[in-house]
């Protein structure tokens, strides 16, 4: 049986994970090499499964394997059981595939960090729990994934936790993920509530019969889950401080695939979605919003990775927007996730190769001219460029002009925002991409004197290539004859086929995006090439500019609305547990010892008064007796 | 002769004796008071062993004079070792037991 | 001949008690050796006992009954459901543990180590019997006599104001059991007018009683147990007890004995008083609820490591008592599950912090610092722990606390969207300690420290291997504390919820 292969593919990096971990420093002189190996056995293993499928009919195509009963209490029954299905091959292959190059270009980054062995462990721990996350076949497996993607993501942003600032930054990702996983937690019992169960065939039954107030209530907290993990408003101030990770952890978790586990679990609760469309309307409202906020950020980074972070976060809007607008986005949803995670881990890896030519300087402004020292770099990060502003015929164009359609289409006054607002971010994307590229590899350089910067290693240059091919050509491969589409077919699509109008032919709106995205770069090309580049950002610049500097003022907010109150709750509470509670406690002991040393009073220790008292307590008894026998 | 007079001389005595041991400071004549209400009652006992006409009142009259016996010879004892060690006979100033 | 498989293990630690009271002042090797090996013997015979037990059958068994005081019904009388096995299961395992872990703690005591061990082994008897009981007479007696053995271990071998932790833990506990004593007395001779003076629990739950006199001998009870479990707002002995104690007193302390209250809960309020278990649950569900954040939000601006411990354990007591009286058949049997994974938990945290305190010398969290670099193993080993305590899926406790959250969602929806607020605030008091003690630059002091011994590790690693195995395969617990869940549920006449749509 091929289904009982699946759990081959989390098993492998899993138990790689475990030895890297458990076998100590003798194992660094191979760790990184079985790290890899296991990712790499994985990718084939999920690659023979794909097979497997294609020969399959497509209603056939799922699979399920059964491993053993989770939890069984009560009615409560979850087996730990896998589903690969047309969606998560996607997933599984772009996790192993990316993953395994990123493993590879790995081995070159890291050659110099002595815990090298750690992080291919973790990295393989990564690549497990992501594959539990896609393949696991009810909410509660999902779960386990979902956290354990944010415990990797924990752990390997802190990789260099010496740092105080990455411990943070580690400790804030973990923090604001975990308040996504509230609604995770919640989405679950809520549905365990209503409808009994938590697998996904079993809600996917029980949905048409459940309230749509249920529905929506299910659809809201799996939406606050999407957007902690992936990201989005309003809790994305994460994605930013989660580049003090190394940078092909960047590359893998916080660009390709972690991040956009939120767009898997709305598209793969479609079915809750479709039947919910106050919760719809909020997603597509996050995502239109993350694209813009995300978008706008980037327009004034320094750092390169921050830079493709605010990108990234934009991106993910891009998805959620689509997978919120129901059966006609989900595929367009995963198309632009695939795409996206070609082109963007390519960059993020190319970041990672000037890093490594320059000294690890992140700020763009010290880098210039860099065409000339990195061809290689620079192309494979150039066509990454040219698909992720959606120039056709590059992957992005394909993924992201599907997506403004079919939101303009969306119908109404909604269809005209929020294709506008897509529209208007792809003018940003340009800009803002433009600008890096600008900064980065042409002009004048820019670079410290110690800085000698110099083509990365093949070990690192290959997996960019293949990434670059893979931006070029995967838009075009997905879209010929809507192969991804009628792929994802019968797991997404929606039981009545509904038509919609369209606002404006394809070919108009291809048009009106080309231009708009032409305008971004010329007004790059405006701002950055013609006018000579500073080394420090310069400071007399706009009150706007300088709040999109602090990232619009994201952890100000949140800062004012949690920290800063959460911590003086704390402060206020525990000097009530020591002043009150602890108090009330010391009290009654204090009375006790009070009242004893007021009575002591009345010891005088002159033996007259005592006698006097016996005397006349003696005469109080026998008046006491006479008065009751009277 | 009335019986009864006898219960108030003793009721007298004791009174007496109540009073000096409460409001003399010498521990003599504290103890010496001491000793009038044990007296008291002892005439009490006799009268009371008269009226009823038995014995009873007579016995208890005798172990008192034996406990009172044994009390002077202890209670002398410690009054003399307080006067030694404090140069007073005062029971005011035999106060230790206060702390 | 059939072996009454309770009494040998509870005797087992008491024999070894005395043939170590027998030992030679000075051997102190020899002590700590002896007292881990009778622990040791004392597990297998309880993991033996589990061998037999019979996990579909919702009677007591085991089951022993002799006559202690004819006079006045008394009788020795043990006996254990699937969860009383569980919590014996959890004491015994916990023990060896922690001798082994703490194997030098009991130097710098007041007495001498031999004494520390004997204290130990009495109090391993104490918890064996103080599970299986069923005279309440027997469990009160016991249940009193536990708080002997812990007061000399935290006042002669504790730190700092061990004198004042230990009594202050006495004194409250003695309150408690005051109260609960009045409570018994009163069931007592109310059994008197109805059939015969008994203490056996099974007969006393079939007691008739005004509701009102029902609701005045279930709170005698219940703040006895919200005392030891500790419930808010009676938690303040705990952190001052753990700062005090040492890391084994304190496992013991919070892994076990703060588990009586818990026990007791489902023991003698539910099954003795299932009318004011009902009138009282939603009063014992917010404080449940408090206790879940205010322990969360108390741990998080903690200083000290104990104590930050302490008040996590307050946080995670609210789950379990939430758990219990939401009384449904996922939530009760969590909040059995829960005590036993927080057992294990709370173990590795204070094992392992134990040992970060023993080299630092301090326990105050800022004292720490880029441990990860210094002592990897032991910040790997704390880090577990600490993900452990936070629930995090694939790990044990994150079975128990899920279903607790889940079961009490299908009967108090508001009460567990609460609780489920304790999921961030766990986040952060376990990060927050995390990065300062084990991450960032190695504070000056730091740098020579040792990382772990292979005693250590030893001692350390089935405590971990148990957290991840059992939450990965939690089904062996669960198939015997289910049943016993249930039959508890079913007694007070509780059925679960019926999801509002029919799912297959």
């Amino acid at each position: 049986m091929t289904s009982n292969l699946i759990v081959y593919l989390i098993a492998i990096p899993l138990f790689s994970s475990a030895v890297l971990l458990l076998s100590g420093r003798k194992a660094n002189k191979w760790g990184h090499l079985l790290g890899t190996l296991a990712s790499a056995s994985s990718f084939g293993v999920s690659a023979y499964l794909f097979t497997q499928m294609l020969a399959q009919p497509a209603e056939d195509r799922a699979m399920t394997q059964k491993l053993f009963s989770w939890i069984s209490v009560g009615s409560f029954n979850v087996d730990a059981s896998l589903l690969l299905d047309q969606l998560s091959i996607c997933f599984v292959l772009l996790i192993t595939g990316v993953g395994t190059l990123i493993h590879i270009y790995s081995i070159s980054y890291m050659s110099h960090d002595l815990d090298r062995r750690r992080f291919f462990a973790y990295l393989n721990l990564f690549i497990a729990a992501m594959l539990l996350l896609v393949l696991g076949d009810s909410y509660l497996n999902l779960y386990v994934g979902w956290e354990g993607v944010g415990l990797a993501s924990y752990l390997l942003i802190g990789f260099w936790n010496e740092k105080p600032t990455y411990a943070t930054a580690a400790k804030k990702a973990f923090v604001m993920n975990r308040v996504g996983d509230l609604g995770l937690s919640l989405a679950i019992m809520i549905a365990f509530a209503s409808m009994g169960t938590v697998s996904f065939a079993g809600i996917k039954e029980a949905a048409p019969q459940a309230s749509t107030t249920t529905l929506t209530a299910i659809g809201i907290m799996l939406l606050i889950a999407a957007a902690g993990k992936s990201a989005q408003f309003p809790l994305q101030a994460w994605l930013g401080d989660a580049m003090a990770g190394p940078t092909p952890v960047s590359a893998l978790i916080h660009a390709a695939t972690m991040v956009t586990a939120g767009v898997y679990l709305i598209t793969r609760s479609n079915f809750i979605f479709d039947a919910a469309p106050t919760a719809q309307l909020l997603v597509v409202i996050v995502g239109a919003i993350t694209l813009l906020f995300g978008a706008v950020i980037g327009t004034a980074k320094d750092d390169i990775k921050k830079a493709l972070a605010a990108s990234t976060m934009s991106q993910i809007g891009y998805m959620t927007l689509a997978a919120g607008l129901g059966p006609v986005g989900y595929a367009f949803a995963i198309m632009h996730l695939l795409t996206h995670g070609f082109f963007k881990a390519g960059m993020f890896l190319g970041a990672g190769s000037v890093m490594h030519g320059m000294n690890d300087e992140v700020n763009m402004r010290k880098y210039g001219a860099l065409r000339k020292f990195m061809p290689i770099t620079f192309i494979t990060f150039g066509l990454g460029y040219l698909a992720i502003i959606g120039i056709p015929p590059f992957a992005g164009f394909y993924s992201k002009d599907m997506i403004i359609e079919t939101a303009l289409n969306a119908g109404g006054i909604k269809g005209i925002l929020l294709g506008s607002a897509a529209l208007f971010g792809a003018g940003l994307t340009a800009f803002y991409m433009t600008r890096v590229m600008i900064l980065t590899f042409t002009g004048t350089k820019r670079w410290d004197d110690d800085a000698h910067p110099h083509e990365s290693p093949i070990l690192m240059w290959l997996p960019m290539a293949i990434l670059a091919i893979g931006s070029v050509v995967s838009g075009f491969l997905f879209t010929r004859g809507d192969a991804l589409v009628h792929w994802l077919e019968p797991v997404v699509a929606s039981h009545g086929h509904e038509e919609h109008s369209e606002l404006l032919p394809p070919i108009v709106v291809s048009g009106i995006a080309l231009t708009i995205v032409l305008i971004g770069i010329s007004i790059a090309v405006m701002m950055y090439v013609r006018r000579p580049i500073e080394d420090v950002a310069p400071e007399n610049v706009s009150a706007l500019t300088r709040i999109v500097r602090q990232d619009l003022l994201q952890d100000a907010a949140n800062e004012a609305i949690f920290m800063r109150p959460g911590q003086a709750l704390t402060k206020t509470l525990i000097a009530v547990d020591e002043k009150v509670i602890d108090g009330a406690v010391h009290g009654v002991g204090a009375m006790a010892i009070g009242s004893g040393s007021e009575l002591r009073k009345s010891q005088t220790g002159y033996v007259r008064s005592y006698s006097a008292l016996i005397l006349v307590g003696a005469a109080a008894i026998v008046l006491g007796i006479w008065v009751i026998t009277q | 002769m009335n019986s009864a007079n006898y219960l108030y001389l003793s009721a007298l005595l004791f009174t007496i004796g109540a009073v000096g041991v409460v409001i003399r400071r010498n521990a003599i004549v504290v103890f010496m008071c001491v000793e009038l209400m044990l007296n008291a009652a002892n005439l009490s006992f006799v009268t009371f062993s008269r009226i009823n006409g038995n014995l009873d009142g007579q016995v208890v009259a005798f172990f008192t004079m034996v406990v009172a016996a044994c009390e002077v010879v202890v209670g002398l004892a410690i009054i003399v070792t307080i006067y030694r060690s404090r140069r007073s006979a005062s029971v005011d100033d035999a106060n230790l037991l206060k702390r | 001949m059939t072996i009454n498989w309770i009494s040998l293990t509870a005797l087992l630690p008491l024999i070894g008690a005395v043939l170590l009271a027998t030992l030679p002042k000075g051997a102190e090797l020899r002590a700590k050796q002896f007292a881990f090996g009778t622990t040791l013997i004392t597990a297998a015979s309880a993991i033996a006992m589990a061998v037999q037990f019979q996990r579909d059958n919702t009677n007591l068994q085991f089951v022993e009954v002799r006559s202690w005081i004819p006079s006045f019904g008394i009788n020795y009388a043990v006996g254990i459901d699937g969860i009383a096995l569980v919590l014996i299961l959890m004491s015994v395992i916990l023990a060896p543990i922690v001798i082994l872990a703490g194997w030098n703690e009991a130097q710098g005591g007041r007495w001498s180590v031999k004494t520390f061990y004997i204290l130990i082994l009495v109090l391993e008897t104490m918890m064996i019997g103080v599970f299986s009981a069923t005279d309440v007479f027997l469990f009160y007696v016991i249940f009193e006599a536990m708080l002997v053995p812990v007061y000399f271990l935290i006042g002669g071998y504790g730190t700092g104001e061990r004198s004042a932790a230990a009594v202050k833990f006495l004194l409250y506990s003695l309150f408690g059991g005051l109260l609960m004593l009045a409570s018994i007395i009163a069931i007592y001779v109310m059994s008197g007018d109805q059939g015969g003076h008994t203490f056996d629990i099974a007969k006393l739950a079939n007691l008739e009683m005004s509701s009102t006199t029902q609701n005045f001998l279930f709170l005698g009870f219940f703040i006895a147990f919200a005392i030891k479990a500790p419930l808010w707002p009676f938690h303040t002995w705990l952190p001052d007890a753990a700062q005090s104690a040492t890391p084994g007193t304190s496992v013991l302390l919070l892994g076990v004995l703060d588990k009586v209250g818990t026990f007791g809960m489902i023991r003698y309020c539910l099954t003795l008083f299932p009318e004011a278990s009902k009138t009282f649950t939603p009063a014992i569900i917010v404080l449940a609820i408090i206790s879940i954040i205010y322990g969360a939000i108390l741990a998080i601006g903690q200083k000290d490591l104990k104590r930050l411990i302490a008040f996590t354990s307050i946080s995670h007591f609210g789950f379990i008592t939430m758990g219990i009286f939401a009384m449904t058949s996922q939530s009760q049997s969590g909040a059995t599950l829960y005590m036993f994974n927080h057992g294990f938990s709370t173990a590795a945290l204070f094992i392992v912090g134990g040992w970060m305190i023993a080299r630092r010398g301090s326990s105050t969290i800022s004292d720490f610092g880029g441990l990860q670099r210094v002592t990897p193993v032991m910040a790997w080993c704390f880090f577990l722990a600490g993900m452990s305590s936070l629930a995090l899926p694939g790990l044990s406790s994150f079975v128990s606390e899920f279903l607790v959250l889940v079961g009490t969602y299908t009967r108090y929806p508001v009460a567990a969207i609460i609780a489920t607020v304790g999921i961030i605030l766990a986040a952060l008091y376990i990060l927050i300690p995390v990065q300062r003690a084990l991450h960032g630059p190695t504070t000056p002091g730091n740098e020579n420290l040792p990382d772990l011994n292979l005693r250590e590790k030893i001692a350390i690693a089935p405590v971990l291997a148990a957290i991840i195995a059992l939450g990965f395969y939690p089904s062996p617990l669960l198939n015997v504390i289910n049943p016993a869940a249930a039959h508890v549920n079913s007694q007070i006449g509780f059925t679960d919820p019926v999801p509002t749509v029919e799912g297959k």
